[in-house]
Formats: C-alpha cells, sequence, structure tokens
C-alpha cells in the first residue's frame, strides 16, 4: 500500500516477452503459407524470352509470348518515327519522349497490354496510326503512348537488350 | 451462467439478440472444467491444432498438386523443389497426419482409461469413432495421392480388401476403382474425396464438442460433478493456457520430425513413380494403420480377414454397452488395470508384426494378439465390470487433495493465488 501506481513486475515483463515470442511464431508460420502463392521457381526460371527479329520487315510487327503475355516488337517506317518523335509532350496524358521509350528508334518493344483493364489492342488501329484497344476504346500512338480514351498510362516497355543485330532477349 | 448473458456495449447487445455469437463465446470460456485434468486431457486441443492445420496446408497443397496419374507424381516433386516453401508445407501435411493420428490414439485411450465413453457421454465416443473412421479414409486416400509405387500398391490393397464381399464384391471394386485397375479416374475421385472429408470431419468435430458441453468434461476420478462447483474452474484461462502449454510442447516434436526426419515416418519407395507391372518387394501401410493391417493378415481367410479387421473398429463403437461397471475411471478398478495396459501392450505389439513380413513367429504374434483384442472387448471387459470390486471412489474432487478437512474451511480461505 505504499506506492499505490502500477510498477511493472516480473510478471508483465513475461507477458510481453511471450506474447511477442508469440507474435514472432505466428508471422514466420504465416509467411510460408503466402509466399508459396508468389511465383516459383520454375515460372522465374522462365523469365526471359530471346527473339529472332531478321525476318521482320519495315513497318511490321510481331507478338511474342513472354511471362504469359505478349510482347510487341515492331520495326517502325521512318514516317511512324518521325510521328513518334514530333509529338509535343504536352499534348500527352503521361509525357514520356519517344527516345526513351525505343532506345534504337526503328524497333519498338512493348507489353502488348492496354493499361485500362489489361485486353491487347489491335495494332495499326486508332486515330493516331498506332493501337487502338477494343475493349474500351483506347487509342495508342505509334509509340504505344496513350493519346485517348480511359487508359490512364502508356503500354509498359519491357527490360529488355540487343543480344545481336537480330535477336532480342526480353526480361 | 453464460445463457443470461447480456454483452455491455450496445452494439454488442445489438449483435448477439440477433446471432448469439457473444452468447456463445462466452459459454465456451466460462465453461466450467473438473479442476483436476491432467495432461492426458490436453489432446482435444491439440487435435483441433492438428485437423485445422492439415486443411490449411492441405488447400495450399491443392495450389500447386495436379491430380493426373501422368503428372500427379511430377507436381509433387515440383512442390518439393520449385513452389516457395512448398517442401516445408508438404512436410508439415505428411507429418501431420503421423501426429494427428499419434494425438488421437492418445485421445482414445485416455477415453478408454478414464471411461470417459461411458454413460451419459456415449454419443460423444460415436461421434468420436465416425472421426476416427473418416481419418483413416481421408489419410489413406492423401497417401494415394503422390502416385508412388506405395500410393498405387497401397491403394491397389485396399480397395481389394471390397473384393472380399461374396457375389457383389468385383463389381464394387469396379466401381470404386472406375475402371478395371487403380488408375487417373480412381486418383481424381481419391482427391476429390480428400478434399471433402476434412471438412465433415471438422463438422463431426463441432458435434462432438457439442456433445461434450451437455455433460461436461469427464475427469481422472470418473465421478459425476455439479457445475459450476469448487470441483470446477471455468476453461479460461485455466484450461486455455495448459492446452496451450501442452501444444506447444507437442509442437517441439512435430517441429522435430518436419525439420529433422521428414521422411522418417513414410516409405522410401513412394519416391518411385506408380507402376503397374511391379510391386515393391514389401509393402506396407502407413505406422498408423499396422494393427488393422496385422489383423488383417492373421486371418487364414480372405473374407474372415477383412471382417475382423473392420469388426475390430466397430467393436469400439460398442464399448458403452460392454462395460457395465459401477466405476468409471479405472483408476478405481485395479484388476481391470492391469487388463488396459495388456491391450495397450498388445495394440503396440499388433502394430509392430503388422510392420513384419507375415510369417513364423511375427505371425503367431499377430494371431495371439487379434485373439487378445478381441477377448479384451468380448469377454474381459464385460466379465471383469461386473464382477470385480472397486476402490472406494471419492465423493467430489476436493476430497482426495483436502483429506477430512471441513468444506466451511474451504470456502473462508483467502490465500492469494498470485
Amino acid at each position: 500500500m505504499d506506492k499505490p501506481e502500477k510498477k511493472s513486475n516480473r510478471r508483465d515483463f513475461i507477458f510481453t516477452a511471450s506474447y511477442t515470442v508469440g507474435a514472432i511464431g505466428v508471422g514466420a508460420t504465416i509467411w510460408p503459407l503466402i509466399d508459396q502463392m508468389n511465383p516459383d521457381s520454375s515460372v522465374k526460371a522462365l523469365a526471359s524470352t530471346e527473339v529472332d527479329i531478321s525476318q521482320i520487315q519495315p513497318g511490321k510487327s510481331v507478338t511474342v509470348l513472354w511471362r504469359g503475355k505478349p510482347v510487341f516488337i515492331k520495326r517502325r517506317t521512318q514516317n511512324e518515327i518521325d510521328e513518334a518523335q514530333a509529338v509535343s509532350l504536352d499534348v500527352l496524358p503521361h509525357p514520356e519522349k519517344d527516345q526513351d521509350r525505343a532506345k534504337n528508334p526503328e524497333w519498338l518493344v512493348m507489353l502488348g497490354i492496354c493499361t485500362h483493364l489489361g485486353c491487347v489492342p489491335l495494332s495499326d488501329k486508332g486515330e493516331y496510326n498506332g493501337w487502338f484497344c477494343p475493349c474500351h476504346g483506347s487509342h495508342y500512338d505509334t509509340s504505344g503512348r496513350i493519346r485517348k480514351g480511359p487508359a490512364p498510362t502508356n503500354m509498359e516497355i519491357p527490360k529488355y537488350s540487343f543480344v545481336d543485330d537480330n535477336t532480342i532477349k526480353i526480361g | 451462467m453464460s445463457e443470461n448473458y447480456v454483452p455491455n456495449s450496445k452494439f454488442g447487445k445489438w449483435f448477439n439478440d440477433r446471432l448469439p455469437l457473444l452468447t456463445l463465446s462466452k459459454h465456451l470460456t466460462d465453461y466450467p472444467t473438473p479442476k483436476n485434468l491432467n495432461y492426458w486431457w490436453t489432446f482435444g486441443g491439440i487435435l483441433t491444432f492438428c485437423l485445422i492445420s492439415q486443411i490449411i496446408t492441405g488447400i495450399v497443397l491443392g495450389m500447386h498438386y495436379v491430380a493426373h496419374a501422368d503428372m500427379a507424381f511430377s507436381s509433387i516433386e515440383h512442390i518439393m523443389r520449385d513452389v516457395n516453401y512448398g517442401w516445408l508445407i508438404r512436410y508439415i501435411h505428411s507429418n501431420g497426419a503421423s501426429m494427428f493420428f499419434l494425438a488421437v490414439y492418445i485421445h482414445i485411450f485416455r477415453s478408454l482409461f478414464y471411461g470417459s465413453y461411458r454413460s451419459p457421454r456415449e454419443i460423444i465416443w460415436i461421434l468420436g469413432m465416425l472421426i476416427y473412421l473418416l481419418m483413416m479414409a481421408t489419410a489413406f486416400m492423401g497417401y494415394v495421392l503422390p502416385w508412388g509405387q506405395m500410393s498405387f500398391w497401397g491403394a491397389t490393397v485396399i480397395t481389394n480388401l471390397f473384393s472380399a464381399i461374396p457375389l457383389v464384391g468385383e463389381s464394387i471394386v469396379t466401381w470404386l476403382w472406375g475402371g478395371y485397375s487403380v488408375d487417373n479416374p480412381t486418383l481424381t475421385r481419391f482427391f476429390s474425396l480428400h478434399y471433402l472429408f476434412p471438412f465433415l470431419i471438422l463438422g463431426l468435430v463441432v458435434l462432438h464438442i457439442w456433445a461434450l458441453h451437455v455433460p461436461g468434461n469427464n475427469n481422472p476420478i470418473g465421478i459425476d460433478i455439479k457445475k459450476p462447483s469448487k470441483d470446477t474452474v471455468p476453461f479460461h484461462p485455466y484450461i486455455t493456457i495448459k492446452d496451450l502449454f501442452a501444444l506447444l510442447i507437442f509442437m517441439i516434436v512435430f517441429s522435430g520430425f518436419i525439420f529433422f526426419a521428414p521422411n522418417i515416418l513414410g516409405h522410401s519407395d513412394n519416391y518411385i513413380e506408380a507402376n503397374p507391372l511391379v510391386t515393391p518387394k514389401h509393402i506396407v501401410p502407413e505406422w498408423y494403420l499396422l494393427p488393422f493391417y496385422a489383423i488383417l493378415r492373421a486371418v487364414p481367410d480372405k473374407l474372415g480377414g477383412v471382417v475382423l479387421m473392420l469388426g475390430s473398429i466397430f467393436i469400439l463403437m460398442a464399448l458403452p454397452w460392454l462395460d457395465s461397471s459401477k466405476v468409471r475411471s479405472t483408476v478405481f478398478r485395479p484388476l481391470y488395470k492391469k487388463f488396459f495396459w495388456l491391450l495397450v501392450i498388445d495394440v503396440l505389439a499388433l502394430g509392430y508384426v503388422g510392420a513384419m513380413p507375415a510369417e513364423g513367429l511375427y505371425l503367431l504374434i499377430a494371431r495371439v494378439g487379434t485373439i487378445y483384442y478381441f477377448a479384451h472387448f468380448l469377454v474381459v471387459l464385460p466379465v471383469l465390470s461386473r464382477i470385480e470390486k472397486t476402490e472406494p471412489v471419492p465423493l467430489s474432487i476436493s476430497e482426495p487433495v483436502l483429506g477430512g478437512m471441513p468444506k466451511f474451511e474451504m470456502a473462508k480461505s483467502d490465500r492469494k493465488d498470485v
């Protein structure tokens, strides 16, 4: 009765220590159950794709599958390149220079997935001679940038590199 | 008591009037439990943990497993090698089955020793036996899914048990297989049922606990007690913390298997893909089915072996009516106590010879063991329960602890516990 204020005693310490160890244990148990749904080793092993581009004519494109998604590889004509580079950044909803999107201006490599809700846009369609998404009407230009419609951003450029003049490695 | 429970908060009261979940949780926490429950009583909680753990890991494995005869085996290897923590989850699941059975056997023998199957708890006991039967069916079908050699030949042998049935046996086996041998249709239906049964078990567990909460727990001295009284303590925190402590010890053993000997309870032949052309040299079921396997092989007749094997399980359901002793707990039945331990040794011995080749001394032991098993329940127990002179049973749980201490002394006690 001398000291009415509550002092933390050994029992409080044991409680706190037990709860802490318990919480860590529960967390360590739950993590494997969550992580098992992440991409597994066999999926990660397929994370890059090499594509032979020697047969693609100017103005034509091919679509390849990378990580289960379509990738457009477009060999652009000089007209299309000029058109893409001439656009002022001010008119773009998602401003990006064409030079930043295509390392080699002749080749545009991008994920062929509309950034609105994931459909695959049609090529050489739409008001900007680029791509047009039939699902909800997004128009993309010759650099794959969103110009009109509900999509929020430009189509994504995946990580890729030129292995040699005729081969692109995606991923 | 919890029936008249009114929640403190306004929202709690509003909710509880519409769905009395809070009344239920109040009932569960206040549930008066005999204060002398020993650690053998913690296996109910442990078993609940086992079931939940199996269901969770099983759902996870079902996300990666492919139930097809051509792909099942490699999908297991995919789980072991590729899936993040797949090895851990699969080892928890496969060893979890063994731990589940270890716990259920202790739980069953606890009931046998303390007479927990006796009136008024017959329904709890029968529900428990149904759970046990479903557990065996679930475990058996789960063992088939990896589609290894033991899976395939285990499935072949066990399903062929039904061919012992006169006249319709062969048709039943064909129906079970969905073909003329264990093959893809068998695998896919086993996967479907293996996914379903644990939820049936869960439903039966709810009934099992519901039925338990009607008369309340039996206790080590097996007497009826007044509830609530000074012979009882509330379930929470007294029993929850005791169950939790026992669960932690159990999990240490469980983890020992998972991390240090994950395959010791399995059979190496099951890492060979199923081959319908070659039977493994020595085929045995999982350890928890061995006593029944020994009984099956002890009988030199196909139908007779199957009948005795199934009978050895179903006879347990009749137990409440085979035992007519006035005293529940074996603690006060000195002669029966010896036979009880003889039964434990008998079942362990049957398990041992079940893992050995069915020949020579092993076969002899299996036969003697089978005879004793049935004699125990059909002769020893009914006879002994009528003629044995039992020891005096205390009137209350407090009595043996406090000796001749007058009751009001107890009530006056103001000793601080903390």
